[in-house]
């Protein structure tokens, strides 16, 4: 593997400076540097301060069962593109404790959170350790593979009650509840006294302390969410105020957490495919890219040429309909109700109907395949898709940019506002138009290019104040970018098979791990795939771009009016799907 | 519209009042006015809200049938549109919106998940079906449902509504409705209504299980 080669030299320099404590995992199909639990720090440490990573781009665990072993699996790379430093820690199975790398990434926080809530690992000296996609007191940690969920049946796909002769045997009626619940034993509801919600008022750490103040006054806290037409979906903020100044801020998370890795972990290669569609579903064709491209690393095929102009087609006609629609709803959020969504939503629905032409679905496209994608694009698609591109699109997006760009009211709500400086948001591990618009220019297509973005001529668009206006604008610069990609892919586009060899339903995907990234609409989506051979996925894990994008939305809205968080919030673009997962 | 809908058809109109005056039932205005005037909950969960505001978008004109005021506060809507998932973590705050909605008050669930689960329904965080816990009206097919399937399911809604009977319905009966427990997060999710049954379940005396040990002893 390429990247096993390209971490040599690293581990070579690592190696000089700390012989003692770092080994290269030579697992058959695996890279990365194994990093003893006590040095972790110091390593990444002088990763980051001597060897240039100061950007890091996903954390996650696997679970190696039956072997007792855990492992905490960090991708670290360069802000200014290559390939990844690929660190691992195992841990034995009982009370695992690693210790954080909050102080060093800030952007690690949520993600460590999110490691301790599904496997129980342990981060010391991490600032706010609790659950995060699930609830406080929930029974144990459901990605271990020996967690059972209530409806358990089997370990892997396809289940012998369905297939070959589907028997239709109904789970929950054994069930002694007939519903999607367990217990543990010796539970009784009536003395129950959890509160879901106390540890994090606690760590909001409300002051009652007014007196330093001109005029005493109590910090209030006041919950934005999770049902609240401003937070896009089942997205709750705990905001405490002073007067109408934010002074802290904590996102909770997990009202839509629907155990896509769980899921994902039991279904087979390609029963993933269709999961990915919900995970970002304003932007379903960008996530089937990204999982395809990584299993495709693992199987090592590439797609023919024709398949690669139709992904690329695709995934920038999604790019333009997500980014339209988070414009419209940006001013939806700035109390210019529902009318600029109109316009957004006007184009938006011009190329789901080619996604529904191409695929069979408005939304939930599952198009692509390993190798290559489901269905060829007929003349007629192309024909539509030429006339969007060439007199459609550059037209209203120059009308809706007008509309906007230009409207005082706007820049008065927008600029300055939820203000994240450069250095700020890689350490938050910030991607896509939010850390473009703090002046990064860090596009995944062209730091670590994929599928046939080095061919294409295309700008990676920054601005240099990192607040919500500059988002917008990046937004509507990527826009035209993708327009102008389009342009040349139209012109391009060769004829030819669209997959590599027969479709197959069950891939052979071989031994070994894999992390792929795409940059999707809202930055750098990555999966992190391990197999065992197996038809099914070993560790299926996504580095959800959304959900890292908030750990910096404290530091964004400390010190805005709460008025703001709203507007902060539209602009750093979350879906919920993808961050709850 | 008047001589179709809300005229009652037995009686008998001379032909120049007929566009004028409508002789009908109390049930039958009720209904006609309320059908068409129905407010949803802004509500979203999941996938299908993206399809519900396209719903209400330009292109399929949800206003046409009179439910464009899309209320973000349970106290001012008639209609839940419970378009997603419905996970444990949210369910409680489902179940009490809910109970805040005023009456007379409608669901529909929108999609697979809220129907049945949908594609979700085997993980340990999804609630198969928002009818567990809260009363559906009208099931709508599809993952997410189209537009289009939303509207018909308003529309089966209406009709729903328009075959109503005032001394029938629920909350016009003597006394108050009961409001719907308020689910709890326990090590898993509780409905309080269930607390007997879990606790008889999980205080049972384990199985014995008689293992043979070499050598032919059981232990």
């Amino acid at each position: 593997m390429s990247e096993q080669t390209a971490i040599q030299p690293l581990y070579a320099k690592l190696m000089e400076k700390f012989p003692e404590s770092v080994v290269m995992d030579e697992r058959p199909g695996f890279g990365g540097i194994v990093v003893q639990s006590l040095n972790l720090v110091e390593v990444a440490q002088e990763l980051r301060d001597n060897l240039g990573y100061d950007y890091l781009s996903s954390v996650t665990a696997a679970d190696d069962f039956p072997e007792e072993r855990l492992e905490v699996i960090y991708h670290l790379f360069k802000s200014v593109g290559g390939a990844p430093a690929l660190l691992k820690v195992f841990l034995g199975r009982t009370e695992p404790v690693v210790p954080s790398l909050t102080p060093l990434y800030p952007g690690a926080e949520l993600q460590e959170r999110e490691v301790w809530d599904l496997y129980g690992i342990r981060f010391a000296n991490h600032p706010d350790l609790r659950r995060i996609l699930l609830w406080e007191g929930f029974d144990g940690f459901p990605l271990r593979k020996d967690w059972k969920e209530p409806l358990y049946e089997e370990d892997v796909k396809p289940y012998k009650s369905r297939w070959p002769e589907g028997k239709g045997e109904r789970k929950e009626l054994l069930n002694p509840y007939k519903d999607n619940v367990q217990y543990p034993r010796e539970f009784d509801p009536s003395t129950w006294t959890g509160d879901v919600d106390q540890a994090m008022y606690k760590s909001l750490e409300i002051s009652d302390d007014g007196n330093s103040r001109a005029l005493k006054t109590d910090q209030l806290v006041v919950n934005l969410g999770p049902q609240h037409p401003s937070t896009h979906g089942a997205f709750r903020m705990a905001v405490v105020l002073e007067g109408e100044t934010i002074v802290n801020l904590k996102p909770v998370v997990g009202y839509l957490h629907r155990n896509h890795e769980k899921i994902g972990e039991r279904n087979t290669w390609l029963q993933n495919m269709p999961y990915t569609d919900r995970l970002d579903y304003l932007a379903p064709m960008s996530n089937n890219f990204g999982y395809a491209i990584t299993v495709e690393k693992l199987m090592g095929i590439t797609p023919p040429e024709r398949a690669e102009y139709i992904r690329v087609m695709m995934a920038e006609l999604t790019r333009i309909a997500s980014h339209t629609m988070v414009t419209g709803f940006l001013l939806n959020d700035l109390g210019a109700y529902f009318t600029p969504a109109l316009y957004a939503l006007e184009e938006r629905e011009l190329i789901l109907d080619i996604f529904e032409e191409v695929a069979g679905s408005r939304m939930m496209v599952n198009y692509f395949r390993f190798g290559g994608v489901a269905r060829d694009v007929s003349p007629e698609v192309l024909k539509k898709i030429r006339h969007l591109v060439y007199n459609r699109l550059p037209r209203k997006i120059d009308e809706l940019d007008k509309y906007i760009a230009q409207n005082e009211i706007v820049k008065v709500r927008c600029e300055g506002v939820g203000v994240l400086s450069a250095d700020d948001a890689i350490a938050f591990s910030t991607t896509g138009p939010n850390l473009r618009a703090s002046g990064v220019p860090y596009d995944v297509r062209r730091a670590d290019p994929y599928s046939i973005y080095e061919s294409l001529d295309f700008d990676v668009c920054t601005r240099d104040h990192g607040d919500v206006f500059d988002r917008y604008r990046v937004r509507i610069d990527e826009i035209r970018q993708s327009i102008r990609i389009l342009k040349q892919v139209l012109e391009r586009i060769p004829e030819g098979p669209i997959m590599a060899g027969k479709p197959q339903y069950l891939a052979k995907v071989p031994a070994g791990e894999a992390y792929g990234r795409v940059e999707g609409p809202r930055g750098e989506l990555g999966f992190y795939v391990v197999s065992d051979g197996k038809p099914n996925p070993k560790r299926y894990h996504v580095r959800a771009p959304s959900f890292i994008n908030l750990t910096s939305l404290a530091q964004m809205c400390k010190g805005a009016k709460v008025a703001d968080a709203v507007t902060i919030l539209g602009a750093v673009d979350i879906v919920l799907g993808e961050v709850d997962r | 519209m008047a001589e179709n809908d809300l005229n009652k058809p037995e009686i008998d109109m001379p032909a120049e009042l007929r566009q004028q005056i409508a002789v009908t039932t109390l049930d039958r205005i009720y209904n006609w006015s309320r059908s068409n005037s129905l407010w949803p909950m802004m509500f979203g969960l999941a996938c299908c809200a993206i399809e519900m505001i396209c719903t209400a978008a330009s292109r399929y004109d949800l206003s046409r049938f009179g439910m464009e005021v899309m209320r973000p506060s349970p106290r001012q809507a008639d209609v839940m549109i419970v378009s997603g998932t419905v996970t444990k973590k949210m369910v409680p705050q489902i179940v009490r919106l809910y109970n805040q909605m005023s009456e007379p008050k409608y669901v529909i669930a929108m999609g697979a998940c809220a129907s049945g689960g949908g594609p979700f329904k085997e993980g340990y965080n999804v609630v198969p079906g928002v009818d567990k816990f809260i009363p559906v009206d009208v099931y709508v097919a599809g993952c997410p449902p189209t537009p289009q399937a939303l509207l018909h399911g308003l529309i089966t809604l209406q009709k729903k509504i328009e075959g109503e009977h005032i001394p029938n319905t629920r909350w016009y009966k003597k006394g108050e409705v009961e409001a719907i427990p308020v689910p709890i997060l326990g090590p898993d999710l509780f409905d309080p209504r269930n607390s007997e049954l879990i606790n008889s379940e999980t205080h049972k005396p384990l199985p014995v299980v008689e293992t043979i040990v070499e050598g032919g002893e059981t232990a």
